[in-house]
């Protein structure tokens, strides 16, 4: 098992050296540079200190030796300084924004997997019922809705004709005034509208999910055995068959692990919260490579880390899986 | 009587009416109505106060507080109140002293000597002298120094320190727009010496001159500054500055209605269709003045066809410009007529115009060659159809909207036109430095000193600069290095006017519109007064009176 899991990472770092190679061609290939953004067609820019600017960069550089430059440094966990004009550390801009991304989808996550589960039951248990088609339609709702279509619309509701809601931001302007447990529920309230927006799309997919694993299992012997056993319909469902129809569902949220930082840029702007997903796009649009590849090496590490999880989970359950790689 | 379905007592689990109960407690917690919505009468102008608070939102947070090495809009306004330069405009764009009590130019015009203000300190209580100004002029120049502004530095022979409060440039020859040039914001060599500027702690925590002091900045969410006290000028009224960001402009807008912002700016449709209702009217005030821009359409002259001053003319006479006006910008703006807006001292309006006049465009059009020889409806010349592209950058639905409406134009008169839209590196590195386009529909900032030298000069056509259509005429080369290399404004003025001139008869652009700038303010803020410099340059003196004052710190 241990040689399983040794082989298993030694093999992911020839593939994360290429992801890095991919990621930095694609990147360099893009028409523009870190430096033109702000000084294309500004007839206050002299082209002499434009090209100082790429100097100073190390952009006049061969691009190979700009990769293994990069690359170097990496291996040394060094992912440099930011081109924009600030020059922090790359490690330092995203290190800012990951708790603020890494918090809200989890409290999407949390918000997804206790409404999702409960509706792909009831309407698995119930199929064809009226919940069910009513929850398929609402399904698709959530499923055709653009997000930020919603988002605005909540946002006018709740926020300017009812004024209930805080429209954007993670708190208010008065906010290191307010008393503890005043802050606390200024938090709650900026959080209340992302949160439930943002988790309406997901809510979609995974109760469709929980849905059709929970009737394949249903339609099994052994739950036909544990009914013709007389067991009451409620232990059928919940002790015999939720168990084995969550399997599958637990995969598919390791599998969400690396988006969990991911953030979404849309919605993250709509709603003015600083995190990744802003992040990553207001680097690419600024061609600021050092920031733009450190958000992608975490990426793809955590996707590594992710897969290689879930192999190994995979192979603690199933003896086949583990049998047939050590063979 | 039967309860309807929603208060039946099975349809709702008790989880259900627990979590509407908790949300009604979380909206009501603020049980006081939200700013905005007291009933607070705010067209009494009052007495000035100090105090307040004022929140503006940017789309993009700013990228350092070190504005002379950044290029992004956020950032200089952030700066715009925290640091000084030597000279500003005024609010009819003369300059006048900033940091600099007054300046004399040599009679040779070749110096220029800065008295300085005495007794102003940096935020940190350090007073400013003359070592300050000679330090961040070689910051400028300094070839390890990220700032894309050296430009104008490089050309100055000599600076030297004349005394605590005295500092001289000299250039090798008399240069106009050196004398705004000094507008770059002075930073503190005492904190800045001997240390790379992109890894100065100034960067995050900026300390200037400036009628503001820096107080906080969360990235990604806001900036907030403080009135400086002890401001050269006088104690600014409004006590705090809290700069939000806010990167979609639909939430802004929302917010703006909410009350959680009191300034932004509008686009034409929000500034005539959305903001006109009663509430808004009675909350906000609107203000429009002439922005510091132009959007033109481009002729590449290196193309045949476009080298033909009568087909530039026709295509001018062909373009209807206020209909754009009235449509791209619901008449929020003006006719340009040259590379000048119209309320300032250079600007000539005893220039060539051309009216929408299809017919006059037809017959010059003729003149040149251009005839539907075919009976297809569209002109020809040697077996050519007369057919080409627009092009003009991602983004930009005004632009967008500009080249369609002139795609309508001209097609009446027989010429076909494709538009084209590009992403703005690809815009710019592919089309425009390889000049690989016909037309371009594009703007230009105005508004620093008329000197137009890099966008007209026939020099000027390198790749990497801006004269991309190649337009030469040896008469505007020779107006435009006389205007830039005297400080005389009436000598300036007449090289500018005949300039105008002759661009507006050759029509190597055909000049579209000046935009007016839109923006709103709440109602509560007093002393505003739109002025050719827009309104901000008054901003230490806006007040909202005692009664009015919303935010308490």
């Amino acid at each position: 098992m241990l040689l399983y899991i040794l082989r298993r990472i030694v093999l992911s770092i020839p593939l994360l050296i290429g992801i890095t190679l991919i990621s930095f061609l694609v990147i360099h290939l893009a028409p523009g540079e870190p430096t033109g953004i702000h000084t294309d067609l500004n007839p206050r820019v002299t082209a002499a200190s434009k090209a100082q600017l790429r100097h100073l960069y190390g952009l006049d550089e061969p691009l190979p030796i700009q990769y293994l430059k990069w690359a170097w440094r990496s291996a040394r966990l060094d992912f440099g300084r930011s081109f924009s004009p600030d020059g922090r550390k790359v490690t330092e801009k995203i290190g800012e924004r990951i708790p603020v991304t890494l918090f809200l989808s989890l409290l999407e996550m949390l918000v997804i997997v206790a409404i999702a589960l409960p509706i792909g039951i009831l309407s698995a248990t119930r199929q064809y019922s009226f919940f069910d088609k009513a929850t398929t339609i609402f399904v698709f709702i959530g499923f055709a809705i653009p997000t930020f279509w919603l988002a605005l619309l909540c946002m006018n509701l709740f926020g300017v004709h009812l004024g209930w809601l805080p429209l954007s931001g993670l708190k208010s302007m008065d906010y290191s005034s307010l008393s503890w447990g005043g802050k606390l529920l200024d938090r709650i309230r900026h959080l209340l509208l992302p949160v439930l927006v943002g988790s309406f799309g997901g809510l979609a997919g995974f109760s469709r999910y929980m849905r059709s694993t929970m009737l394949e299992v249903i339609r099994q012997d052994y739950i036909r055995t544990a009914r013709a056993k007389g067991l009451p319909e409620r232990m059928v469902i919940y002790h015999h068959a939720l168990r084995n129809a969550l399997l599958p569902v637990v995969t598919i949220l390791g599998l969400s692990v690396p988006g969990l930082i991911g953030g979404g840029v849309i919605f993250e702007t709509i709603f003015a919260i600083p995190g990744m997903g802003q992040l990553f796009y207001g680097s690419v649009m600024a061609r600021d490579y050092p920031v733009i590849m450190g958000i992608l090496v975490i990426g793809a590490v955590l996707t590594l880390l992710g897969n290689l999880l879930a192999d190994i989970c995979y192979a603690l359950v199933d003896p086949r899986i583990r049998l047939s790689k050590e063979r | 009587m039967p309860l309807p379905w929603y208060s039946q007592p099975r349809a709702w689990p008790r989880w259900v009416s627990l979590l509407l109960a908790a949300g009604l407690v979380l909206s009501c917690a603020r049980g006081e109505s939200p700013p905005g919505r007291t009933e607070v009468d705010y067209s009494r102008p009052g007495k000035p106060a100090y105090g307040d608070t004022i929140v503006l939102a940017s789309i993009g947070d700013a990228s350092s507080m070190i504005p002379n090495i950044t290029g992004d809009s956020a950032s200089h306004e952030i700066a715009s109140f925290i640091y000084n330069g030597l000279v500003k405009y005024d609010k009819d764009y003369n300059i006048v002293g900033d940091l600099a009590e007054s300046w004399e130019i040599s009679p040779d015009e070749l110096s220029i000597t800065f008295h300085l203000r005495k007794g102003v300190r940096w935020h940190d209580g350090v007073e400013f002298t003359a070592e300050d100004v000679l330090f961040t002029y070689r910051l400028m120049i300094d070839p390890r120094t990220p700032t894309p502004y050296s430009g104008d530095f490089l050309l100055v022979k000599s600076a030297q320190v004349l005394g605590r409060y005295t500092f001289r440039v000299t250039y090798p020859k008399p240069f106009a727009p050196a004398l705004m040039s000094w507008g770059m914001w002075i930073l503190p060599k005492h904190l800045l010496e001997g240390k790379d500027v992109r890894e100065s702690p100034l960067n995050r925590h900026p300390v200037g001159t400036g009628p503001y002091l820096f107080r906080e900045w969360k990235t990604g969410e806001m900036i907030l500054l403080e009135a400086n006290p002890d401001y050269f000028e006088g104690r600014p009224y409004i006590q705090r500055i809290l700069y939000r960001i806010i990167p979609d402009s639909a939430t802004l807008f929302l917010e703006l209605k909410a009350g959680g912002v009191d300034w932004t700016s509008l686009s034409p449709l929000q500034y005539t269709r959305q903001t006109g209702d009663a509430g808004f009217q009675k909350q906000f005030r609107k203000y429009s003045y002439l922005a510091n821009a132009y959007t033109y359409l481009g002729f590449n002259l290196k193309d045949p066809r476009f080298a033909d001053v009568r087909v530039r003319q026709a295509l001018a006479y062909a373009i209807d410009k206020q209909e754009i006006i009235k449509v791209v910008l619901l008449g929020l703006g003006e006719e340009a007529t040259g590379p000048y807006k119209p309320d300032t001292w250079v600007y000539n309006p005893r220039v060539k115009r051309y009216p929408y006049d299809p017919e006059r465009a037809r017959s010059l059009l003729a003149q040149a060659g251009w005839k539907d020889t075919d009976g297809d409806g569209i002109l020809d010349k040697e077996g050519r159809p007369f057919r080409f592209t627009i092009l003009t950058n991602q983004g930009n639905e005004q632009r967008k909207m500009t080249a369609e409406i002139i795609q309508k134009r001209l097609s009446q008169i027989g010429i076909q036109v494709d538009i084209r839209i590009a992403e703005w590196a690809s815009f710019i590195n592919y089309f425009i430095k390889n000049r690989r386009f016909e037309t371009v529909i594009l703007g230009w900032t105005t508004g620093q000193d008329p000197d137009l030298y890099d966008i007209w000069h026939s020099s000027k056509t390198l790749p990497d600069e801006f004269n991309f259509i190649s337009y030469r005429n040896p008469q505007v080369d020779k107006l435009m290095v006389q205007g830039r290399h005297t400080f005389d404004r009436r000598v300036r003025k007449a090289c500018y006017d005949r300039i105008q001139e002759i661009l507006a008869e050759e029509c190597p652009y055909i000049f579209l519109y000046v935009p007016y700038s839109l923006s709103v303010i709440h109602a509560r803020f007093k002393g505003i007064q739109p002025a050719p410099a827009g309104i901000s340059y008054n901003f230490i003196r806006w007040y909202v009176p005692r009664e009015q004052q919303r935010y308490h710190p």
